[in-house]
């Protein structure tokens, strides 16, 4: 059977897209049906085939106009100005559509897909990280390698959160229920954030060669020996314990960060300036987390129970509400005042 | 067929024409049939659904969703491998499960007026944000599961600590000391080493096998969270 697509390619060849077959056999438009078929598909939705379609539209139209500068036949002008125009308004409205869609849908995703390779790790690359994180390098004349990932600080800070929550609540179980949660995760993301930003601000100043991702690593990967402290403190009350892994832990996570940013700065005053920030702020927010949600509890039992109470002896118990009933304020910040006031009340 | 198969041979030799041109000339005989319904199948079940239930009485309408919740709590409790919950998520069980837990958790003593209406948006963003937070980790790393059926998951494996409230508040109305909080300790426990086993027995085939650790983590966090604050609970 002889092909009839023979003329038809003959005539194009082989320069137009490809429904170049029907075109020619079905009246009425036939490549318009196939068209419109396309984008009835779910590429409605799709970006890539909504500009590819419109290029196709597009490069259709120049062959169109092409081809009809040199075909005789009006018959085929006519088919396909009617397939331009009805199939160009209904691309646009699709492309027009189909752009608004993915850009909103884009914007949505976008910001989670920034983030995607900062969680790109391995369960061994988080727990070497983690214990290296114990172990100061001394090695100052070139630059320490840092990792760029935020998986592991995120989940440190997360666990620095439950560990807050676990000491709070075995002492404190009624009074501040409301703003327990809230002060927690507060406190550790405002530390691990707040003095990221304000180190990398510093480093900036003192010329330090060090990013605002692997300064957040840094510090994060820093908070696991507040993790470790805080943990065992929190279930043995022993004061003289807790000075001892405050010096030990703490100090160690605290000159390993600081190796880390002497190796990446040049100058003594500039190395001064930036550790002595970094390490008097690490080593007093390990002391504020004990001291100050410790202290306030102590202060509370203390005034009510009388200090004949050893600190070991601690059980939740119902601790009649005397704060909120004053009318005070609940901050965490000023021990001794709650003391006192707590004293002036139970009078 | 035999006209479409020589039309190909006889045009090899010649230059490039397009495609499907070869299509027009098929001649179809008279006992292949083609004439049927083109299926899409989730498509035409949708549809189906959306003309049945719309006249449906109401009543029959909340039976069928909660007979889904229903069955879906059953998988929780005797958690296999299945992708029950992942298939037909719904978040309408997570809702009830985190309201009753919420308001179970609300003090009800008069002197802490400040403190009863925080108590249950505490709960109820530390659910719902704890969700979408685990959600997001573990699509970032890497996981192939989608967010709703994420929060579906997470929000049904906390029926086992909402039991756990249940029977701590019975406990507690025999009084407070040591021996309660043993039994109330050790009913928490059991309650959150269920919950963390049935969420990871459903999320843990979406992430890739050597990862599985870093999604589960914070799954044990979250659970933690909540029996801490169930198991510190005081009316």
């Amino acid at each position: 059977m002889a092909t009839p697509a023979a003329p038809a390619s003959g005539v194009r060849n082989g320069a137009g897209p490809e429904w170049g077959g029907f075109e020619e056999n079905i009246q009425g438009g036939g490549s318009a049906v196939i068209d419109m078929e396309n984008m009835d598909d779910t590429s409605g939705s799709s970006f890539e085939d909504m500009g590819e379609l419109h290029q196709r539209l597009r490069e259709e139209e120049v062959d169109a106009d092409a081809a009809a500068a040199e075909e005789e036949d009006g018959e085929f002008l006519g088919m396909k100005g009617f397939k331009g125009q009805l199939s160009r308004q209904v691309a646009d409205q699709m492309w027009q559509a189909g752009k608004r869609q993915a850009s909103r849908a884009f914007s949505l995703y976008a910001n989670i897909d920034i983030l995607r390779p900062y969680f790109d790790v391995e369960p061994a690359q988080v727990r070497s990280r983690l214990l290296e994180s114990m172990i100061p390098i001394k090695m100052v004349n070139f630059p320490q390698k840092v990792a760029g990932e935020l998986y592991g600080p995120l989940m440190l800070v997360f666990t620095l959160v439950a560990i807050l929550l676990h000491g709070m609540k075995t002492s404190d179980t009624i009074i501040r229920e409301g703003t327990l949660m809230g002060t927690a995760i507060g406190t550790c993301f405002g530390y691990w954030l707040g003095v990221s930003s304000f180190i990398y601000f510093l480093a900036y100043l003192c010329n330090a060669q060090i990013t605002m991702l692997q300064m957040l690593a840094l510090l994060g990967y820093g908070l696991f020996g507040h993790c470790i402290v805080l943990f065992i403190t929190y279930n043995i009350h022993l004061h003289a314990l807790f000075y001892l892994f405050w010096l030990l832990v703490g100090g160690l996570s605290t000159l390993r960060m600081v190796a880390v940013l002497v190796s990446r700065t040049v100058g003594p005053t500039q190395r001064l300036l930036l550790c002595g920030t970094l390490a008097a702020l690490h080593m007093l927010f390990l002391l504020y987390l004990h001291f100050a949600y410790h202290k306030v509890v102590e202060g509370i039992l203390d005034t009510l129970e009388g200090p004949n109470v050893p600190p070991m002896q601690r059980v939740p118990r119902d601790i009649p509400a005397v704060l909120p009933a004053a009318g005070l304020p609940v901050t965490v910040v000023n021990a001794t005042a709650k003391a006192i006031a707590a004293t002036l009340q139970s009078h | 067929m035999a006209e479409a198969e020589e039309s190909p041979g006889e045009q090899e030799a010649g230059m490039p024409r397009p495609l499907f041109s070869g299509l027009s000339d098929i001649s179809i005989s008279q006992d292949i049939p083609v004439e049927g319904e083109i299926t899409i199948p989730m498509r035409a079940r949708a549809r189906e659904l959306d003309h049945s239930t719309l006249n449906e009485s109401v009543r029959h309408t909340i039976m069928r969703d909660l007979k889904a919740v229903g069955k879906k709590f059953m998988h929780v409790l005797y958690p296999r491998k299945s992708n029950a919950l992942l298939r037909d998520w719904d978040l309408w069980g997570p809702l009830i499960l985190c309201v009753t837990l919420a308001l179970m958790l609300q003090k009800s003593s008069v002197d802490g007026e400040k403190d009863g209406g925080p108590q249950f948006a505490e709960v109820f963003v530390v659910v719902w944000f704890g969700a979408v937070t685990i959600t997001l980790n573990s699509k970032l790393l890497g996981g192939n599961i989608s967010f709703f059926q994420s929060l579906c998951v997470l929000g049904y494996c906390i029926l086992p600590l909402t039991v756990a409230m249940l029977i701590c508040r019975l406990v507690l109305l025999a009084g407070q000391g040591p021996i309660n909080f043993m039994i109330r300790l050790f009913v928490v426990v059991v309650m959150f080493a269920w919950s963390v086993i049935a969420s990871t027995a459903f999320l843990a085939d979406s992430q890739p096998p050597n990862r599985k650790a870093l999604a589960v983590y914070p799954v044990f966090l979250f659970y933690f969270v909540i029996s801490w604050m169930i198991l510190t609970f005081t009316p």
